[in-house]
């Protein structure tokens, strides 16, 4: 069995899907010749071609508009827009039309599409590069958000993405392209729409999803070494969210933080926290509270620390909640 | 600027069907401008919502879409109801779309037409991806897009061009410039002397056609498509026209335009030279217009009525065209919705 980062293995689920589904196409700027800013697509052009791996003019809208016609004469794009911060000359074209297609044909049009962008900070880079604003996506009806954590989730959910009948918002944590690696038994396909319970603990749930599994687990961790039991949920799914499952781990541990990288206001952890208070109010011994990204412009490399909730701040809001 | 027909009827080119065709076509224009002005009836009745009437635009639009075949893909917006029916769409779906259901957006499988498009410009990129996929898939189909003069100030506008040339898209661009966006007259939207000149900038031709000449339109739209089918890439067609009425039922044209700009228009009607022209021929007479008339409302009425029988979703169906399977979350969504 091969040991995979994510980066690899978002390229073999690629290979695969080409390789297997006749109508798979992937599009965006730079992935043909380059293999795509983060090298995702690397390769793909010489094995499967230029008719099927195409590198498209520099144009957001354009690659999602034009996709979403593809889509809806029977081709499956997979476009890759290269960073969430250059998401948004395509939003309208999300919005207004792809996430709408089949409501407003009452089942008629649909659009199976997935739109992959790399998202998140942590890396120094660039203005406008470091963005997490997936609550944008989450919150728009007809669209399904995932983000995978680990390699096997994002190959088993970019299959599942791309066989799925609607159209897919694919957010791939930059920060752990490569710095997470496992074992991938199989590229089998990871359901849509489930979150991942992915280390069973009985004190307090660690809710968190993407990059910031990474001091989500190291915060398990550091609470295992001094006692304290943590259980830890990989979101995975952020529209359609899996609140069964986030809502028995809530209900078992009866404690709970959620972390996110994204903004604070009208983030995730707001709606997480609300759903929480719907479905396991009363098995709360005390008020979940959020560690998440501030409301403010990401700040550019000497300054981006002071953003990213660190393993510090997780620690720190998981001792009040236990305390209280 | 390809013409064909003169304003006062007289032909000054090759007409481009034969006599009883143009008949046909006539026959068309009638129709549609009789669902047109039922249309703007039915608005101030409360049977309809909001209505865009496209009255002088009867010629662009049949002229255009009678060139297609079944198969073909016709990606609309919002004034495009004639050019919609000649493609096959059922009369009381765009009605019942007006009505204010979503019902109206879902034709039957073989009409390959795309419910209308109200953000404007933005669905002009999907006649390009509709264009490129059958060609990926070893057709000859083609996609046909219409759009306004305003629109062409939209980014998606150059984003759609810029592709269809890149990729040799089948796809045929429709620019209905009838002088207006709203109350924007076509010289404050764009610099450029003609949207048609606008095509040289993204490798593909551009044809500047007297949009109320019926047989022009057709001509230049007839060599779009077979340009199209045979693989050699998209066209820019500006057909330039005047729409008689206001922008849509809920706006008065009278504080943007002239009286004068009215009727010098309405000596261009296309309507009008057919007529003229098909007289001349021997082949109009009042009795047949009184008959195109009585048949074309009487199938306006029979659509208004099949639109009437259309029933709304309920709260619980609102959900059900949100996914192909609905998630647990709205189910529960659903479920609640039901019991209001
Ligand atoms: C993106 C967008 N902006 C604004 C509007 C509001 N609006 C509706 S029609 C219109 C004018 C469009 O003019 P034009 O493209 O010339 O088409 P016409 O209505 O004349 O056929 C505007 C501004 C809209 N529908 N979509």
């Amino acid at each position: 069995m091969a040991t995979l980062t994510i980066a690899q293995a978002l390229n073999q689920a690629l290979d695969a899907a080409l390789t297997d589904l006749d109508d798979v196409l992937v599009m965006g700027e730079d992935i043909g010749r380059t293999g795509g800013v983060f090298r995702i697509t690397d390769g793909l052009r010489d094995r499967h071609g230029p008719q099927r791996v195409v590198d498209t003019p520099l144009a957001e809208s354009g690659i999602v508009g034009v996709g979403l016609g593809l889509a809806l004469a029977g081709i499956r794009p997979v476009m890759e827009l290269q960073f969430m911060g250059f998401s948004y000359p395509a939003f309208d074209q999300i919005i207004s039309h792809v996430s709408r297609m089949r409501h407003r044909s009452r089942h008629r049009f649909t659009a199976p599409l997935v739109i992959r962008m790399p998202y998140g900070g942590g890396i120094g880079a660039a203005e406008h590069h470091s963005e997490s604003t997936e609550a944008l996506y989450a919150h728009i009806p007809g669209l399904k958000v995932v983000v995978p954590s680990r390699p096997g989730d994002a190959a088993g959910l970019l299959r599942a993405a791309i066989e799925d009948p609607d159209p897919v918002i694919f957010l791939e944590p930059i920060r752990l392209y490569r710095s997470v690696k496992e074992e991938l038994p199989d590229l089998a396909s990871v359901p849509l729409g489930s979150a991942a319970v992915e280390r069973h603990g009985t004190d307090i749930t660690l809710i968190a999803w993407g990059a910031m599994m990474k001091e989500t687990r190291e915060a398990a961790e550091k609470l295992a070494a001094s006692g304290i039991s943590a259980e830890v949920v990989d979101v995975r799914s952020l529209a359609p969210l899996d609140i069964t499952t986030i809502a028995a781990s809530v209900s078992k541990t009866g404690r709970a933080v959620v972390i996110h990288e994204a903004p604070r206001t009208a983030g995730l952890g707001a709606e997480i926290i609300a759903q929480l208070q719907e479905h396991c109010a009363y098995d709360l011994e005390a008020p979940v509270k959020r560690v998440t990204g501030w409301d403010t412009v990401v700040p550019l490399k000497m300054s981006e620390q002071h953003y990213t909730p660190s393993l510090e701040r997780i620690l720190a809001a998981t001792t009040e909640v236990l305390e209280s | 600027m390809l013409q064909i027909l003169t304003p006062r009827g007289e032909l000054v080119g090759d007409r481009p069907v034969d006599l009883d065709d143009a008949a046909d076509l006539y026959g068309e224009m009638v129709f549609a401008r009789t669902y047109d002005r039922k249309g703007v009836a039915l608005q101030k009745q409360g049977r309809i919502a909001t209505y865009a009437p496209f009255e002088g635009q009867e010629a662009a639009q049949i002229g255009t879409a009678i060139t297609l075949e079944p198969g073909d893909w016709m990606v609309p917006s919002y004034r495009e109801p004639a050019a919609m029916w000649m493609h096959g769409y059922p009369m009381e779906l765009v009605l019942a779309t007006r009505r204010g259901t979503e019902m109206g957006g879902s034709p039957p499988a073989s009409v390959r037409v795309l419910p209308p498009s109200i953000p404007v410009g933005s669905h002009m990129l999907h006649a390009v991806g509709l264009a490129w996929a059958e060609r990926l898939q070893g057709t000859d189909r083609v996609a046909i897009t219409y759009f306004g003069d305003g629109a062409t100030s939209e980014g998606d506008f150059h984003e759609a061009m810029n592709f269809a040339g890149v990729f040799k898209a089948g796809c045929v661009f429709v620019c209905q410039n009838n002088g207006w966006a709203i109350s924007l007259p076509r010289a404050e939207q764009t610099a450029a002397e003609t949207i048609a000149a606008k095509a040289v900038g993204y490798g593909m031709p551009g044809v500047l056609v007297d949009g109320n000449d019926v047989f022009a339109v057709l001509a230049a739209t007839s060599a779009a498509v077979a340009r199209a089918r045979a693989g050699e890439g998209p066209t820019l067609i500006e057909a330039l026209t005047y729409r008689m009425g206001p922008h849509s039922t809920t706006d008065d044209p009278k504080r943007y335009r002239t009286d004068d700009e009215l009727a010098e228009w309405r000596e261009r009607d296309p309507l009008e030279r057919l007529r003229r022209y098909l007289e001349a021929e021997g082949s109009w007479t009042p009795e047949w217009q009184a008959e195109l008339e009585r048949e074309g409302s009487a199938r306006v009425e029979r659509a208004v009525e099949l639109a009437e029988q259309i029933q709304p979703f309920t709260a619980g169906e609102t959900f059900d065209a949100m996914f192909a399977e609905l998630p647990d979350s709205l189910l529960g969504q659903r479920a609640m919705a039901e019991e209001l």
